[in-house]
């Protein structure tokens, strides 16, 4: 499904970005920076909730805006009741509205936010995410100091939080439309491949938004997916090729490939969690639009919706993807 | 596109993981902890004055106690994720499932924490070892007269 917004602006992003992420090819981009996994705190999970409360401060700072200020929030995040984003909220003064699609979360959550401010009842939402490498290990694979090795096609949780501003006060950047995708299951039982659980939801959500705002991939200076990783972006292509005929070309990248340093680190097949992508984007790619570099640009947050339970219980894991576009005005 | 054609396609695109480079690192890890642990018999024996029951046991707690001593430093499980099966196969791979284990969940207190999880992920070599060890022992006991 496909809505087109009239009065939903960019007012403002802020990024926070832990270990390895601020040593990759986006260094030097970020808002604020912590180099150890605790960041001064007691638990990997107390550390993300720190960073998720910095990360909004660090925008209202940087808007120029108090937390009255705010209509709403929406916030998600990895772990189970999404626990972070819940109690970061505990410590702000801001109504709030968690949300979760896995690692899609963050186009979930400008799409509902941007439904919530078009109508001009309310002035300004904020969509936040957060991730963090270590709390993702536990929840959803192993100990953090168990060193069993992964196949390639693992990815590696990247550890920070982001945060977005919505107005519907005219700015440079307009959220035009999102599409929002269906839930698709094609029998991958990988837990240690998202790459190819998520492909073919990415697949499909671009071809909807593509149909239903009739334009083609060579509208868009920028298609960016959230994180199939190096050998899913691979798949996307010959995927969109055979199932929709849509031919991809040089303007498609994933964030799952850049966000990391691949030549020093041993990150497998790249970044994944709701912050992988919005780093990118908020740090690089809306940086990079403000100065007219890109004009038109589709992001395809993409989301593996696994749970560990199900797939002990031999369930093949479903993905959902959704699709924002940004356009410079 | 049917699953199994989508299959296919994946297939088509999954790295390859080189079997014969990580069996050749498997191979040549696990005999060193072999050697050492020979090396180990042999100190223990002739340094000590101790039997060679008393020595192998002793050299298998210190084993353990490496193992334990090097995942708590952090470190072990860089060690694990190159060396591999050479590595996690031995009983210092046991001792490092179990220690991660603990460290993982010491925040949680002793209770729900580290006792309700320290097990987690080598429970079932536990509990499997000793079902093995009962099936065994009374093969043993009926057909070869214990």
């Amino acid at each position: 499904m496909n809505i087109k917004f009239n009065n939903v602006y960019v007012e403002g992003v802020s990024t926070v970005a832990g270990p390895f992420v601020i040593e990759g090819p986006l260094k030097g981009k970020f808002d604020k920076t912590f180099n150890d996994f605790y960041d001064g705190e007691k638990t990997f999970e107390q550390c993300e909730i720190k960073e998720l409360v910095e990360c909004v401060k660090v925008l209202l700072n940087k808007t120029n805006t108090n937390e009255e200020d705010i209509n709403v929030a929406l916030s998600a995040d990895l772990m189970n009741q999404i626990t972070i984003s819940n109690f970061a909220f505990s410590k702000l003064n801001i109504p709030y509205l968690g949300i979760y699609n896995a690692c899609a979360s963050m186009c979930e959550g400008i799409l509902l936010a941007s439904c919530i401010i078009d109508d001009e009842k309310t002035k300004r939402a904020i969509v936040t995410t957060s991730s963090h490498n270590m709390t993702a290990e536990r929840q959803y694979r192993n100990p953090v100091e168990y060193g069993a090795p992964k196949p390639k096609t693992s990815t590696f949780t990247v550890t920070g939080a982001t945060s977005i501003m919505l107005t519907n006060n005219k700015t440079d950047i307009k959220v035009t439309s999102a599409t929002i995708g269906k839930v698709i299951d094609m029998g991958v039982m990988n837990v240690f491949d998202m790459g190819s659980v998520m492909t073919p939801s990415a697949a499909y959500t671009l071809n909807e938004h593509l149909k239903s705002t009739n334009t083609t991939v060579d509208d868009y200076d920028l298609i960016l997916t959230g994180d199939l990783g190096v050998y899913g972006k691979k798949i996307f292509i010959d995927y969109c090729k055979e199932e929709y005929n849509i031919k991809i070309g040089d303007n498609y990248d994933d964030s799952a490939t850049i966000i990391y340093d691949y030549q020093n680190e041993d990150i497998y097949a790249g970044g994944s969690g709701p912050s992988c992508l919005p780093l990118v984007v908020y740090s690089d790619i809306i940086p990079k639009m403000k100065s007219r570099e890109l004009k038109k640009v589709l992001l395809i947050a993409t989301g593996a919706l696994m749970s560990p339970t199900t797939c002990n219980q031999k369930l093949s894991i479903p993905s959902v993807s959704h699709a924002i576009c940004l356009e410079v005005i | 596109m049917n699953k199994q054609k989508y299959q296919e396609l994946t297939k088509k695109h999954s790295p390859k993981e080189n079997k014969v480079k990580n069996m050749i690192i498997a191979f040549v890890v696990g005999g060193l902890i072999g050697v050492l642990g020979q090396l180990l018999v042999d100190i223990y024996i002739n340094v000590g004055s101790i039997s060679k029951d008393e020595a192998t046991s002793l050299m298998m707690v210190t084993l353990i106690f490496l193992s334990c001593l090097f995942t708590a430093i952090g470190f072990f499980d860089n060690w694990v994720a190159k060396a591999g099966a050479g590595l996690f196969v031995p009983i210092t791979g046991f001792a490092h499932a179990t220690t991660s284990s603990a460290l993982d969940y010491k925040k949680e207190g002793f209770v729900m924490g580290i006792g309700s999880n320290i097990f987690k992920l080598s429970g079932s070599v536990i509990l499997y070892g000793v079902i093995a060890a009962y099936v065994f022992g009374i093969i043993r006991f009926v057909f070869f007269g214990g």
